[in-house]
């Protein structure tokens, strides 16, 4: 009993180019379409293309950190005329003036304490409506299911807009609270179906098993439940702290102009602000997207419901 | 036992449901209210569809605009749509024929992810710019004298800035699209035409593409309809005439005059009729397969 609960292996489908099958022997009885698998095929990757692909890799890795080294480039810029093609003069005047300013403290602090409360409240919302999503089937499950779909199609233009009165009315517009309860229209089905997707992977019998060896439901939920669900929990959570933390337009329209977030003042100064500062926001803006993708993204799975932010 | 309220599915998706619906609800019934002139707050309390008659018949000034808004608002649309599926498409296949390296390929994929929206943009703006780093490096070349010669990519009459925007966002969001259908598929199809003499483009063609289709229509669809309908994009690589859709209902619904709000709101109603049936016919698609 050294590994009684094995972490939940995301189920995939091997294919061409899975490890799985990289070392079997064609034939012998083996069911081409039946085990989807390829013989070990030499001269593809010996193919013009095959090669270039190897040494495209540094290359790669440049044009990922291309738009990082855009925005370095400008905000810490002194005097950059036209011209020239690179600085001649380095200076961190700007990015230390940015950081003493009131207004973009204000905005970083509002930002990370809005992103960081809707991650939470989505989480505990959208917890038990994923895990019976995800695990029972039951009448009504596909209407359910469509009206926390109906979030991800309907522009947050018209949402924005239509709350804005109904806001004004209840006293909700220009409030911390009335922002947060905004961003959950986009975040809670993106958490929602996230987990979802991992309940439909998820064994139940693990839990049945807890609780047959006398461990108490809420152990059991803590020890088996969680442990078991805590990747997809983590992406779930980063991902709505990101589709939270870059939200304009519904900041904007509820916000009425007193929850100054970090997107608005940078689309505020990418309106006509000078490049310098423009960079320096972007810069600051984009550390915490850029260290969650550089983490979890070997970790993704693809081709499932992505929320655009 | 188990048929306590407590074990009901319902119990559970409660506090999502009710969120969801009070809020999507309400924003959509407030929204075709202001659309109908319904305004407690310039006591304006009779329904009146003039809004909407000003819109389709171009009258008045948010109608003058919204029949070219909507022509450059599907411009841009399907043009990134197809510009983007048709890349995403050959990174795919070029992606799936290659071995090994599936972290690196992962990173680059969800790479845009790191890139909200806003600073993509924002980043278009400082490199493609008349004074952004590219103009920079052709004067360095001496290619062009001054930041007038260099031509207009960003902030243009075409949308070229937007269209650009979208088609490099677009292209990893559709090719993990592809390479997911493209995974799960026996590679033996391709094998077999590619025994058979079929040439890289016949195979693309007649092997690969069927393959692919319903899960690339599926999500192009999804592209088309966010495009269609995100704001800030297209209000900062954009210009203000012609401008998107969405532009123009946000400007209409922040115009100081109240009874502007009207067409603003049913602009936007608009633009969500188009949206969600989009995206219901790409929710058809990607179930077929």
């Amino acid at each position: 009993m050294k590994n009684p609960l094995p972490p939940p292996s995301p189920e995939r489908t091997p294919g061409r180019n899975s490890p799985i099958f990289k070392n079997q022997k064609w034939g012998k009885g083996q069911n081409f379409e039946q085990n989807n698998t390829t013989p070990p095929l030499k001269i593809r990757s010996l193919d013009f293309w095959g090669r270039l692909g190897g040494g495209l890799r540094f290359g790669l890795y440049f044009v990922l950190a291309a738009p990082l080294l855009l925005f370095i480039l400008y905000a810490f810029s002194n005097r950059w005329f036209f011209p020239q093609p690179f600085p001649v003069e380095w200076t961190s005047a700007a990015l230390v003036r940015t950081l003493s300013d009131t207004r973009v403290l204000a905005g970083l602090l509002d930002s990370l304490g809005i992103a960081a409360i809707v991650s939470l409240l989505s989480l505990a919302l959208g917890f038990p409506a994923a895990r019976v999503l995800g695990l029972r089937q039951f009448r009504g499950r596909q209407i359910a299911w469509l009206v926390l779909f109906l979030p991800t199609v309907v522009p947050p233009l018209a949402i924005g807009m239509g709350l804005n009165i109904l806001f004004l009315q209840t006293g909700l517009a220009g409030t911390f609270l009335g922002v947060v309860l905004a961003h959950l229209i986009p975040t809670l089905p993106y958490v929602i179906f996230t987990l979802a997707g991992a309940y439909a992977r998820y064994d139940e019998n693990f839990e049945f098993q807890s609780l047959v060896l006398g461990a108490s439901p809420v152990r059991t939920f803590l020890t088996v439940t969680l442990r078991l669900i805590a990747p997809s929990l983590v992406v779930a959570a980063l991902f709505a702290f990101l589709i939270s933390w870059s939200q304009y337009l519904l900041t904007l329209l509820i916000g009425s102009g007193r929850i100054i977030t970090l997107p608005i003042l940078l689309f505020s100064a990418a309106s006509g602000g000078n490049p310098v500062t423009i960079a320096v926001l972007s810069l600051i803006f984009l550390a915490p997207p850029v260290l969650v993708i550089a983490i979890t993204a070997r970790h993704l799975r693809g081709g499932e419901i992505r929320e655009q932010y | 036992m188990r048929s306590h309220p407590l074990f009901s599915p319902w119990f559970s998706l409660a506090p999502a449901l009710t969120i969801v619906t009070v809020l999507l609800g309400a924003s959509l019934v407030y929204g075709v209210a202001q659309s109908l002139g319904l305004m407690s707050v310039i006591g304006q309390d009779t329904l009146s569809l003039d809004a909407y008659r000003n819109l389709f018949t171009g009258q008045g000034m948010a109608g003058r605009e919204f029949w070219g808004s909507l022509a450059f608002s599907l411009w841009v649309s399907i043009a990134s749509t197809l510009i983007s599926s048709a890349l995403a498409l050959l990174v795919a296949v070029w992606l799936s024929e290659r071995r090994g390296s599936g972290g690196a390929e992962n990173l680059a994929l969800n790479w845009n992810l790191a890139f909200p929206h806003l600073v993509w943009s924002v980043a278009l703006l400082l490199f493609l710019s008349q004074s952004g780093l590219l103009a920079r490096w052709a004067a360095a070349a001496g290619i062009i004298q001054t930041p007038a010669d260099f031509p207009v990519l960003v902030r243009d009459r075409y949308g070229i800035g937007i269209t650009l925007h979208y088609v490099s966002k677009e292209i990893p969001f559709l090719a993990l699209i592809i390479l997911a259908v493209l995974r799960t598929q026996p590679a033996g199809y391709d094998l077999v035409a590619e025994n058979l003499g079929a040439s890289r483009w016949q195979r693309l063609r007649y092997v690969t593409l069927p393959q692919v289709a319903p899960a690339l229509l599926s999500g192009a669809l999804l592209v088309f309809a966010f495009i269609f309908s995100s704001y800030e994009v297209p209000a900062l690589l954009g210009v203000n005439y012609p401008r998107m859709l969405p532009a123009l209902a946000l400007r209409f619904f922040n115009d100081p005059d109240l009874r502007s709000r009207a067409d603003g709101m049913a602009i936007s109603l608009v633009i969500t009729v188009i949206v969600l049936i989009v995206a219901a016919v790409s929710l058809k698609k990607g179930e077929q397969k």
